[in-house]
């Protein structure tokens, strides 16, 4: 007994399984829970393994694993040549990246937060985005820039700018912002794979969330294509355009209001540039009514876009109460917290304009 | 280099009579450069400069046709007309950089390339002892040391940062030491051989993985900064006049050569007359050509896209883009 008892034990991990009271074989569930760092991480390894022209710049990238672990594990199983630290020099690693990418390569420039891109845009939108029409289709620049966007959480006025409309505004970019795991894990194969450059917007506040992945959203060749928006939530009376983080408040706004016999159709736009316009004038000629949601700037921003691009097609005549914006407060972010909570949109603010909105 | 020479005379030329608009950087008194390194270098390897570019394009095998076609803006243009005096491209070479500095850090980037896929080649990245005081090329200079990328960083010094004497603009006008750990080299701009071998010490030392290496060629510009600067508010004509009759690169070659029979006067008399007839189609070429389309204003904004609709000057405007 005791001999038999230590052989079950020597063989480790299969003790438990032997233990267990004989059941259904249960297989694994085809949906996973997976974060958005997560699904970042995973669609990076898949595309570096796929094509050895990939490869990752920025800095604490390869030995600490990633200022917010984006990268955990990647360093390991590529080593220097594929995953490279940079020295504290945005404008300098952002143009040697862009370089790179001319002579053949397929570079992913990390920021490790879109705020110290400033320092580097001359070689976003001079050296990427404009070369491919200055040179009338000769030089290529397929590149990612990506980093998290946005306010985060008590790092202040300097760390906390949403650079959305900025890069939005200038031709020969694409820009991307995506909500959850799927969008993440989609929107950066696509952008990888993409020839030509690619801004891509994260939340620092969503990499820790974990969201359900279909089966189909794990295979290595998922894409999600740039320019095209998604309808999280079906609904009637309102339609909620937003991107990034906001998606999840306007879905909790809809949670509420759903239980007031309220029911909120809302866009998860996942690209900036292309903007999926087509798909919120759908929306609005069903609902009559249209509310956008951000967490950047009013001035000049996303939503101010949406409302022009509005004006100026069809969904216009079928609107019963002007746009309406819910954005961060024009101000640099204040540090105390409760100074803070009140210079993003919260989900009371949203449900309050779509009221508004509604007029009820 | 007399090609060169002849084409942007030409371009001056072409320039004041409204042919040509915008920027014009002309070269000429700095030829010996551009045909100094293209003799050092293999067309498989890589070059990037800033806007003074015309001479490198044509070293780097842009037709001179191309080049002034490009200059008075007409499809038949090395850019379809897109482009212009600063944003000309072609295999191996990255332009044309309009953005003072900007080009050094790319031209590392091609380096780090190079290495990457491991082919032996070297990049050549240009700039200016204006430039030269560009906080992105020393983060450069730093990168390219630490990852020993196969880079020739080279400082055209020729004297004068648009209006600004180097002695006005830099603390230090050693530009060959300012890469500080990478070693640098000073060499007479003026003289094509000297170039040249300097070069080959250069491209040598980076091929064998010794890392990047610092070239400053003295040079000289004999137009202003740009056609529309004289360049004679902040140095005398005396001084142009100095350098034209003393150290002028094309000059300086013929007499090395007619001296030791390597050619003969009438040998370079044909010479002379062909290019000038080049130059001269090619401007004929340039005048006549036709503007780029209209169908071609959006296109070229994305690569290897689906085509796009591009918003007109107003919402009822809608252009089509492709690829």
């Amino acid at each position: 007994m005791a001999t038999s008892l230590k052989c079950f034990l020597r063989a480790g991990k299969n003790v438990v399984s032997v233990l267990r009271p004989r059941g259904f074989h249960s297989s694994a569930p085809a949906a996973v829970q997976v974060t958005v760092r997560d699904a970042l991480n995973q669609a990076m390894d898949e595309e570096l393994e796929r094509d050895e022209r990939v490869y990752l710049l920025g800095e604490e990238v390869a030995q600490y694993d990633g200022a917010y672990k984006v990268s955990r594990g990647l360093w390991k199983k590529y080593g220097d040549k594929r995953i490279v630290d940079t020295p504290i020099s945005e404008m300098g690693f952002t143009g040697i990246a862009v370089g790179s990418a001319m002579a053949g390569l397929r570079p992913i420039c990390e920021f490790m937060t879109f705020n110290f891109s400033m320092q580097a845009i001359d070689q976003v939108i001079n050296s990427a985005a404009k070369t491919y029409y200055m040179s009338a289709g000769l030089q290529t620049v397929p590149i990612v820039f990506r980093g998290p966007n946005g306010s985060s959480a008590g790092v202040a006025a300097q760390h906390s700018q949403c650079f959305a409309a900025w890069y939005a505004h200038c031709p020969g970019l694409k820009v991307v912002s995506p909500w959850n795991a799927e969008d993440a894990r989609g929107l950066l194969k696509a952008a990888i794979r993409d020839d030509n450059p690619v801004v891509f917007l994260e939340n620092e506040l969503m990499y820790g969330v974990a969201f359900e992945m279909s089966e189909e959203s794990q295979s290595k060749d998922f894409t999600i294509p740039i320019g095209k928006a998604k309808i999280e939530r079906q609904g009637n009376h309102v339609t909620l355009v937003s991107h990034s983080r906001c998606v999840g408040h306007c879905l909790d706004a809809a949670a509420v209001l759903a239980k007031e016999g309220i029911e909120c159709e809302v866009i998860n736009l996942r690209s900036i540039r292309p903007m999926d316009v087509e798909s919120i004038e759908t929306s609005v000629m069903k609902t009559n009514h249209l509310v956008t949601v951000e967490g950047g700037w009013p001035q000049f921003g996303v939503g101010s876009e949406i409302c022009a691009k509005i004006m100026e097609g069809p969904a216009f005549n079928y609107l019963d109460a002007p746009v309406t914006r819910v954005t961060g407060v024009d101000i640099p972010m204040p540090y105390a917290k409760i100074l803070e909570d009140n210079s993003v949109p919260q989900i009371k603010d949203i449900i309050f304009s779509i009221k508004k909105t509604l007029n009820v | 280099m007399q090609t060169v020479r002849r084409m942007e005379l030409k371009a001056d030329q072409l320039y004041k009579q409204k042919i040509i608009r915008g920027f014009c950087h002309l070269y000429d008194g700095q030829e010996a450069c551009a045909a100094g390194i293209e003799a050092a270098i293999n067309l498989s390897d890589h070059l990037i400069t800033a806007y003074r570019a015309h001479g490198y394009t044509f070293t780097r095998g842009v037709s001179v046709k191309e080049i002034m076609a490009e200059l008075t803006g007409r499809k038949g243009g090395v850019a379809k007309g897109k482009g212009g005096s600063m944003h000309m491209y072609a295999p191996h070479f990255y332009g044309g950089n309009g953005i003072v500095g900007a080009q050094v850090p790319l031209g590392a980037g091609v380096a780090l390339a190079c290495r990457y896929q491991g082919n032996d080649q070297i990049c050549v990245s240009l700039y200016g002892d204006g430039a030269a005081n560009q906080g992105q090329i020393f983060e450069t200079f730093n990168m390219a040391a630490l990852w020993k990328l196969p880079c020739i960083f080279v400082c055209e010094n020729n004297k004068y940062g648009m209006g600004t004497s180097v002695e006005r603009a830099s603390a230090s006008t050693d530009y060959y030491k300012r890469g500080d750990f990478i070693p640098g080299i000073r060499v007479d701009g003026m003289d094509v051989l000297c170039v040249r071998e300097a070069t080959k010490f250069a491209a040598d030392h980076c091929r064998s993985g010794k890392g990047p290496i610092l070239m400053e060629l003295q040079t000289y510009r004999y137009h202003g900064h740009s056609m529309s600067d004289p360049g004679v508010s902040y140095r005398t004509r005396e001084e142009i006049q100095e350098v034209r009759s003393r150290s002028d690169p094309i000059f300086m070659l013929k007499e090395r050569m007619l001296s030791n029979n390597m050619a003969s006067v009438d040998e370079f008399k044909e010479m002379d007359t062909a290019i000038r007839q080049e130059v001269e189609e090619a401007a004929q070429f340039a005048m006549s050509d036709l503007e780029p389309p209209l169908e071609d204003l959006c296109n070229h904004i994305f690569a290897n896209n689906p085509p796009l609709d591009v918003r007109g000057t107003n919402q009822w405007s809608t252009l089509k883009s492709i690829s």
